[in-house]
């Protein structure tokens, strides 16, 4: 009962608190249309025929792609590295509260902030190239949407547990833009995984990268895809990664000086 | 039981160090050294519940740092620290719930809300059912003069204000123990005066502990009967403030306002005014002496009858002078040469 109350006082307060943001809500949602120029290039480059996937599925793909990644936006890591750095975290810290939550919370309203933004432009796509229009069966959008989310949840765990690393080292978020170059090839972003070699992208499934973009947007647009393994390798590094997350943060505080604070 | 209690608790921590210049910036980058800062040396007191004990000491001394500690946001790197019952650094859930700090440069508010939705934060963090949050926070309204302010965003309340609410999101828990860093920083007089007042009551209401560090002497002479002086990370005096001020300062001022000014010939010679206490200065009519207590008596009698006088007024030196001295000294072997 407790832990349900924390759980709606912090959705509600931190949804009023990206309301406030609400101008540059609309800056950071096309701040995310990378999907959208590079479904220019591929649907250009499909016209040639070599990969599998005709102009019409790579529009859909990258439409599919832009919104799966609204969905998963996440910058946990330049939060609490400040936190850290600046002492900030000593507040939440005095509080019986795992900080965590806090950050996972005001991620997760955020989206709910978002979420008109980006239906009004996915409806203005649509309104723009209506050739490329397409509904998803119920079942296969709601499967795309349960794993979209299991993939923010997983991308949120990876960040954060890179953000632990504030502790010992003054900008944690270089290990992010790193990882962020991995992410932006391995995930399905710039390509989709179906244009990659088989051998490549039989290894690629078993990071955690496609499970960010590639394989909520393939199940989106109707691509096959191995639901069941996609799954439990979500699971098995989501597994990984807590333990690792926890094992940092319980490190990591004996290293925390407070600074400032 | 001690509200709480500390014994030899120490903390080190490693410093890079950078030598200026070119040379010292690659060094730095190649082959970083470290030195081992001693913030605070086997520092051992303890604090009865519902005391209120002012903790003192210059810029560095280690106030902060160990304030850190007997909160649990640092580890120790040695002694035996206990608050409310708990190792701190454990961080158990009973022990957040027991206490709270205050610190005057860093807020827990939400700066682009208004108080009130991290007040509801903080009521459902700490469990508070929503009817007994609404009468606390009723009640710190009240005692905080903080009426239609909780609906407006923090970053529009003014600093005084905002300290304020600072103080009701730190209390709403009703903790057991307070520890404030600076609670007035910044203030103006108004507003300090305010914080010190609701501090107070809020000691007399709930009997909670206080421990509180302050550069404002004010915040100490109000609200602490005892002080912990630290100085470079060692106790340098735990007790009462009149023993501090008796035993630091054990000479009184005496001002003197002559019925004729002084002519020069007398003003030049020095053993003038020696037999009534050391001078401290000559303006006009007006002449200020240190005069130890012991010979305060015999002095104002010889003042008395050799001098034509207005007006004679003894006080006490401000106590920022005193704990002035005391931080410059850095002991407790202080010994003014006086009389």
């Amino acid at each position: 009962m407790r832990f349900f109350r924390i759980i709606t006082t912090l959705l509600s307060v931190y949804y009023a608190y990206m309301v406030e943001y609400r101008a540059e809500l609309i800056f950071w949602v096309l701040s995310g249309s990378l999907p959208i120029i590079l479904m220019g290039i591929w649907t250009q480059a499909a016209s040639s025929g070599e990969f599998g996937l005709s102009s019409i599925d790579f529009a859909r793909y990258f439409i599919a792609v832009f919104f799966v990644r609204q969905l998963n936006v996440v910058w946990v890591i330049w939060e609490f590295e400040k936190e850290v750095v600046e002492g900030k975290l000593s507040p939440k810290l005095l509080q019986p509260l795992d900080p965590g939550w806090h950050h996972l919370l005001s991620h997760t309203a955020e989206r709910g902030a978002r979420i008109p933004f980006i239906i009004g432009l996915v409806l203005l796509f649509f309104t723009l190239y209506p050739e490329a229009a397409w509904f998803p069966s119920l079942p296969n959008f709601l499967l795309a949407l349960f794993v979209a989310i299991l993939g923010f949840f997983l991308r949120f765990l990876i960040q954060y547990t890179f953000a632990m690393f504030s502790f010992w080292m003054e900008r944690a978020t270089a290990i992010e833009q790193f990882w962020f170059l991995l992410y932006l090839f391995l995930s399905g972003m710039v390509a989709p995984l179906e244009v990659f070699p088989d051998r490549v992208r039989e290894i690629i499934m078993w990071t955690p990268f496609p499970y960010f973009i590639h394989f909520p947007a393939a199940l989106l647009v109707g691509l096959p895809e191995n639901v069941g393994r996609g799954l439990l390798v979500m699971f098995i590094w989501s597994a990984i990664i807590f333990v690792c997350n926890r094992w940092l943060w319980r490190r990591g505080l004996r290293h925390y000086s407070g600074m400032g604070a | 039981m001690f509200a709480v209690q500390a014994e030899n608790l120490q903390k080190v921590y490693p410093v890079a160090i950078k030598e200026p210049g070119w040379q010292g910036t690659l060094r730095h980058f190649l082959r970083r050294t470290y030195t081992i800062i001693e913030a605070v040396k086997g520092v051992s007191f303890h604090i009865e519940p519902g005391e209120v004990v002012g903790f003192l000491g210059p810029n560095g001394a280690g106030k902060t740092t160990t304030l850190k500690m007997l909160t649990g946001l640092i580890h120790p790197s040695g002694g035996k620290v206990e608050v409310a019952g708990h190792i701190p650094y454990r961080r158990q859930e009973a022990f957040l719930h027991k206490i709270t700090l205050v610190m005057g440069q860093k807020q827990q508010l939400i700066w682009d809300l208004p108080a009130a939705d991290s007040l509801k934060i903080n009521a459902a963090v700490y469990n508070i059912p929503e009817a007994e949050s609404r009468r606390r926070i009723g009640e710190l309204t009240e005692m905080l003069s903080l009426q239609g302010k909780l609906n407006q965003p923090v970053r529009k309340l003014s600093l005084g204000e905002r300290m304020k609410a600072e103080l009701m999101a730190a209390l709403l828990h009703e903790p057991q123990v307070l520890f404030l860093d600076e609670p007035t920083l910044g203030l103006d007089v108004n507003a300090q005066v305010a914080v010190r007042e609701f501090l107070r009551e809020y000691n007399r209401r709930t009997g909670a502990t206080i421990l509180l560090t302050s550069h404002y002497m004010a915040d100490i002479t109000e609200l602490c009967d005892r002080v912990i002086v630290i100085h470079q990370g060692q106790l340098i005096y735990d007790g009462n403030l009149d023993s501090l001020i008796e035993r630091f300062a054990p000479y009184r001022e005496v001002q003197v306002e002559l019925a004729h000014p002084l002519s020069p010939d007398k003003i030049n010679q020095p053993d003038f005014f020696r037999a009534y206490g050391e001078v401290e200065s000559v303006n006009g009519q007006s002449v200020r002496f240190l005069v130890r207590r012991s010979q305060l008596t015999g002095a104002i009698g010889k003042i008395i009858a050799d001098l034509d006088i207005l007006d004679l007024t003894i006080t006490d030196p401000p106590v920022e002078e005193i704990i002035g001295r005391v931080f410059q000294t850095g002991s407790s072997d202080f010994s003014p040469k006086v009389g």
